[in-house]
Formats: structure tokens, C-alpha cells, sequence
């Protein structure tokens, strides 16, 4: 089973970078002079707000839930231990809160924007990026210029430009925030026909620059195909071009599948932003108020989920890799 | 490489890239005025000529002030950050590919950890964790998570290099270690270094606004991604003043789109396979006939140097993005 040793192989892979995932995690907020929840108990008693006898308890509520009495290696333990149960503890800034319940209501808008997102960028970008290259000519310019520009722009500074123009200028679509005010989030249709006029700046500033990247990427591949030797040697026998494009195209992608693999983390921290713009309540919103009040839990928690997603989506690329490359297979098995 | 080899891509890359680095430069000698000086009320109107001309912002600062030191700020973070990267990246990629062996293994392994996990993790953990932010440790943090992409690079090309007989020879007539690092593999890899850098440069400037805009930018100076920050915290976007948030969202994306539009015409210099494969192409949609299919000299067999760097699936010019 050559397939099950490569899969094997990349769930093995997988596994050893969450844990060094894991381990960073865990380790680099550790590393602050000082612990953690003295300088946020300290943070809060100095804004005010905050009784001494309920920072008292707070204290002591972190102290125990992060072990910090014990040593470091089994504080490790109980962090994975937190972690693996899907326990992400309790947040600092918004107290008795649990930081399930904060990712929970922040992380089905991401994967609503993000996934629909990733998906049509990549197929459009690929289909515009073999176009220019086959096609040439005024077609080639204007799209290579055009992606390159739309790929090179900070995808957050696309965003502001089309919060602006359409949002706050045109008027056409609402500036901020998923649904309308007086509204909650349930599956009717109303709801969704509310939402959805929310959802399309967002949506459009994070497609319209992975949509360049792509094309960018799947053009120069594509060119790059075109001078190659079997291309010449089909020319020389008299296979038709439409018979080589077929090639071209299959050689071209593969690269371009692998390098969605290598994307994506880009494309969802650029995400992450574009949400914020739009003040969007997705995790990218949820990690800058964390961010602007110390909120360790929380930054945690988001920083590990960013790196989950990145990690499945990696994984998922190399497993369907294996599936269309018989190469893949073949170096697995030696068979070359 | 003559000048006559340059595309037009290249000099509107050329001038852009200069014009920012001539606002950083030498703007904050003409405009004059401390950024954190407060001029004037809550986002005031351009007005003609002067420190107001482009208004000012929720602080009453004025934005072109602002605007100049914070590109200042950008190209300082995006310059020491991506060259600390590709020095790293290459010192670790020469010696993994030249040295082979387990340390080679061990290298290779840390880089692709490093390629697997997400950089903007890393350096959000280590900004929130950092008891004081300058841009001096920002531009080292990027630096430290983006230099992996550079050494998988260089170190695929350089264990190609390691098998050619000029090493043998070199090996041969007694040079050091290091003597043939530096003097017979790196300059096969020097164009790919170069272009590598100049994307690094760029990739950690957008680091910088991106850190910035989510709260973690330098505490003690303005940056294009503080401006930011700042506009969009106290809802110039909404409010419709354009001159706090346009005036740093352009000069970002100038500035990037320069660094890229550098990168890629600097690549079709390199790497003349490119350049006939637009030659190819056009045959392959006319069908006209045969026509100079002229091999640069060195051409065809090995992919080193810049052409390598599309030879390799997995860095197909996407490694950025």
C-alpha cells in the first residue's frame, strides 16, 4: 500500500509540528519576566474596576487553572491536557467569560468568509492566470498587470479602499458588522438575506487579491510549460496544440496546488485583518480586542486555531497531491 | 547585464521604489514637524500648503508629518527584518546543502517546521510576550520567523552546485570550508539571493502594518500600520476622512508593489528561460515557423540560479504570498 505509507507519513509529519505548534504555544507567553497573571492582575487593579477581595480570586481562579505553582514541565502537561479535551480556559478580559464561548460565536463568520473565499479565489485566479498565458497579446498584459497589482496590494489595504468607495461613498452596501441591528443570528431567511449584504466587501477584498496571487503564479507556470522540451518534442511529432495544452495545463497545476498549500497561511491572517476593517465579529475582530487587553487565553486560544487550520488545510492539499500526482506515488515507492 | 537588457517594468519598479525611499528619506527634513506635535483639532480638513496638507488626525497631529516618518519607520523595519532573513536563510541553506550529512538532516528539519507553522502566529505570540516594542525588536521578530522560505531555497540549489566538478577542483587545490561556500557555490545563487531579498524586504514591510494594525506595532514611533491603526480605530473610514487613512494605505502598497514589481523584473533578467518561453508561447498560438531558439550559453541543463527557482515545484514564485 504505497498510498497508506504516504499517508502515514504526512498524519506522522502533521502530528510532530502541532506539537512543536504546542510547545511554542505554550512556552512563548511563559517567557514574559514576571508571570503572566500577576502582570494582568496587576493590569486590571491599576485600570480600576475591580474590587481587591474579586482580584484576589481572580488570581487564584488563573493561578490554578494554569498551574503556575507547579513547575514548568508539568505545567506543560496540564496545558495539553486543557487543550486536548478542547478546554481553551478562561478569559482575562471579558472574566467569568470561557474562551469556548467567545471562539465559538466568533468562529463560524471566519470559516463563512474564509472557506467560500479561498475557494473561488483559487479557481478563478488559476482559469484567468492559463488564460493570459495561452491567450497573450493585449489579454496577457492587461490581466498580468491588473493580478500583479491586486496579488502585491496589502490585502488590508484593499479592503479599506472598497470600505470606503462602495461602503461609506456609494452607499450600496452596509460598513461594518455581519448582520443589522436588532437582529439575531439564526437560520432563517430574513437573517440570511440581511447577512449576506454584510458579507460581500469582506468577502470580495480577501477573493480579489488571492485571485491575483493565483493568476500571477498559474500564468508564469504556465509560461514556463510552454518553452519546455516535451512541448517542442510534441511540436516536432505533429501533436496537435489542443492535445498539448492538455499537458501543459496538468503539469502547470500541480505546482499551483502545492502553493495553495503554501497560501493559505497568508491568506488567513490577511483575512484576519480584512475582518477587522469591516469589524466583522469573526476571530480576527475577537483577536484584536484580546490583543488590546492583555488577554492571554484568548490570544492563545486563536493563535493555536490559526495554526490548526493551517495544518488541516496543508494536510488536505498533500493528501489530494497524492491522489493526482501518480509521481507522488511513485517516489513513495521507489518505482521511478 | 547592460542597461539596454532592462524592461520599462523595470524602471517604473525602479522609480517607485526610489520615490518611497526618498519620502522616508528626506521628508521628514522638508516637512519639518515632529509627528506627535499637536497641530490642529479631531481630523481637520487639508488645507493649502503648509503641515496641513494633508489635515490632520484623531490626535490633531499633522498627517503628512506622520506620513513621512511613518514610511521612515516602514522601510527601516522592512530593510534590517528582511536582510537579517536572507542572511540567515542563506548562511543556514549554503551549509544544509553544501555539507550534506546529519546536519543537513537537522537543518532541513527545523526549516520545515519552521515553513509548516504559521509565521503570524509565531510573532504575534512573541509581540504580545515582549515587555517593550521598538521597532529595532520588531524588525528582528519578523526577521526570525521569515528567513525559513530563504534557506529551503538555497539549500535545494546549493546541494546541485555541490556535485559539479569545479567544486571537485576547488576541493582539490586546498580550499576551506568556508572559501568555497563564499567564493565558488554562493555566486551561482547570487541572483536568486537578491530577488529573495527584495521579496523579503517587502513581505516583512506588510508584517509590520499587519502586526501594527492588530495593536502590536512600536510602541515609540509612527509607523505606516500605527496611522492605520489609529484611522481605523477612531473610524475615519466611516466618517469619510479619506486623508487619515488614504494618504498610509497608498504609500503601503506603493511601496509593496514596487518591492514586487522590482522582483519580478529583476527576474526576467536573471532568468533569460522565462524570457524564451514567451518566445515559445507566441509559436505555440501562431504556429509560426521555426525561429531562433538561441540557448543563452549556459542555459539549458542544471536549473541554478534564478531559472531553478521554477524548477522546484514547491517554490514557484508562490513562496511568498
Amino acid at each position: 500500500m504505497v498510498l497508506a505509507r504516504y499517508l502515514g507519513r504526512k498524519v506522522a509529519w502533521t502530528l510532530v509540528v502541532f506539537f512543536v505548534a504546542l510547545v511554542l504555544n505554550f512556552l512563548l507567553p511563559r517567557l514574559i519576566p514576571g508571570n503572566p497573571v500577576d502582570v494582568i492582575v496587576g493590569q486590571m487593579a491599576a485600570g480600576g474596576g475591580a474590587g481587591g477581595e474579586q482580584l484576589q480570586q481572580v488570581h487564584e481562579h488563573f493561578m490554578k487553572e494554569f498551574g503556575l505553582d507547579k513547575p514548568l514541565w508539568q505545567q506543560f502537561f496540564v496545558y495539553v491536557g486543557h487543550v486536548l479535551s478542547g478546554d481553551f480556559g478562561t478569559s482575562f478580559g471579558q472574566y467569568p467569560a470561557s474562551v469556548n464561548k467567545l471562539i465559538g460565536q466568533a468562529l463560524p463568520w471566519s470559516v463563512a468568509i474564509q472557506l467560500p473565499a479561498i475557494l473561488v479565489g483559487w479557481i478563478v485566479g488559476n482559469l484567468l492566470g492559463a488564460l493570459a498565458a495561452f491567450k497573450g497579446g493585449w489579454f496577457d498584459r492587461v490581466g498580468f498587470v491588473g493580478s500583479l497589482f491586486f496579488s502585491s496590494i496589502p490585502p488590508f489595504a484593499l479592503a479599506i479602499i472598497l470600505l470606503f468607495l462602495v461602503g461609506v461613498k456609494m452607499g450600496i452596501l452596509p460598513v461594518g458588522g455581519a448582520y443589522s441591528f436588532g437582529l439575531s443570528p439564526e437560520w432563517s431567511l430574513t437573517f440570511f438575506g440581511d447577512a449576506i449584504t454584510y458579507f460581500w466587501l469582506p468577502f470580495w477584498s480577501i477573493v480579489l487579491v488571492f485571485i491575483g496571487g493565483q493568476a500571477v503564479g498559474m500564468r508564469s507556470m504556465a509560461i514556463y510549460e510552454l518553452g519546455s522540451d516535451y512541448v517542442n518534442y510534441n511540436r516536432g511529432l505533429g501533436v496537435k496544440d489542443s492535445k498539448t495544452v492538455r499537458y501543459i495545463f496538468r503539469n502547470a497545476m500541480l505546482p499551483q496546488f502545492t502553493g495553495l498549500a503554501l497560501s493559505i497561511a497568508a491568506i488567513i491572517s490577511g483575512g484576519l485583518i480584512t475582518e477587522l476593517v469591516f469589524s466583522y465579529p469573526g476571530l480576527g475582530t475577537l483577536l484584536f480586542s484580546a490583543i488590546g487587553q492583555n488577554d492571554y487565553p484568548v490570544i492563545q486560544a486563536i493563535t493555536l486555531l490559526i495554526t490548526l487550520a493551517v495544518l488541516i488545510a496543508n494536510f488536505t492539499v498533500d493528501i489530494l497531491t497524492g491522489f493526482i500526482d501518480p509521481r507522488i506515488r511513485a517516489a513513495q515507492s521507489g518505482e521511478r | 547585464m547592460s542597461l539596454k537588457g532592462l524592461t520599462p517594468r523595470f524602471w517604473v519598479a525602479a522609480a517607485i521604489v526610489v520615490f518611497t525611499v526618498l519620502l522616508g528619506v528626506i521628508g521628514p527634513f522638508i516637512v519639518h514637524t515632529d509627528p506627535n506635535a499637536t497641530v490642529g483639532g479631531l481630523y481637520d480638513r487639508p488645507k493649502c500648503c503648509g503641515i496641513l496638507i494633508l489635515g490632520t488626525d484623531n490626535e490633531g497631529q499633522s498627517v503628512i508629518a506622520n506620513l513621512v516618518y511613518g514610511t521612515r519607520t516602514s522601510l527601516i523595519v522592512g530593510l534590517l527584518a528582511g536582510l537579517f532573513a536572507t542572511v540567515i536563510g542563506l548562511l543556514v541553506g549554503l551549509v544544509a546543502g553544501y555539507r550534506g550529512g546529519w546536519l543537513d538532516d537537522v537543518l532541513t528539519a527545523i526549516t520545515n517546521i519552521g515553513l509548516a507553522i504559521p509565521g503570524i502566529v509565531v510573532i504575534i505570540l512573541v509581540s504580545v510576550s515582549l515587555p517593550k516594542r521598538n521597532i529595532y525588536t520588531l524588525a528582528f521578530v519578523i526577521g526570525l520567523v521569515a528567513w525559513f522560505w530563504v534557506a529551503r531555497a538555497v539549500r535545494a540549489q546549493a546541494s546541485s552546485v555541490r556535485t559539479r566538478e569545479h567544486i571537485d577542483v576547488a576541493r582539490l587545490s586546498g580550499a576551506g570550508f568556508w572559501s568555497i561556500l563564499m567564493r565558488d557555490v554562493l555566486p551561482y545563487l547570487l541572483s536568486y539571493v537578491v530577488m529573495a531579498g527584495v521579496l523579503q524586504v517587502s513581505g516583512a514591510i506588510l508584517f509590520e502594518s499587519t502586526l501594527s494594525l492588530l495593536g502590536l506595532g512600536p510602541a515609540n514611533a509612527t509607523s505606516l500600520g500605527t496611522m492605520l491603526y489609529w484611522a481605523i480605530a477612531w473610524g475615519s473610514v466611516r466618517t469619510g476622512a479619506w486623508w487619515a487613512f488614504f494618504p498610509p494605505t497608498l504609500m503601503l502598497t506603493l511601496i509593496v508593489f514596487g518591492l514586487l514589481l522590482l522582483q519580478s523584473s529583476l527576474n526576467e533578467v536573471f532568468n533569460p528561460r522565462l524570457r524564451r518561453g514567451r518566445a515559445a508561447r507566441k509559436k505555440i498560438t501562431e504556429e509560426a515557423e521555426e525561429e531562433e531558439l538561441e540557448e543563452p550559453i549556459v542555459g539549458e541543463p542544471e536549473p541554478v540560479g534564478a531559472a531553478g527557482m521554477l524548477e522546484t515545484p514547491v517554490s514557484s514564485g508562490r513562496e511568498h504570498r
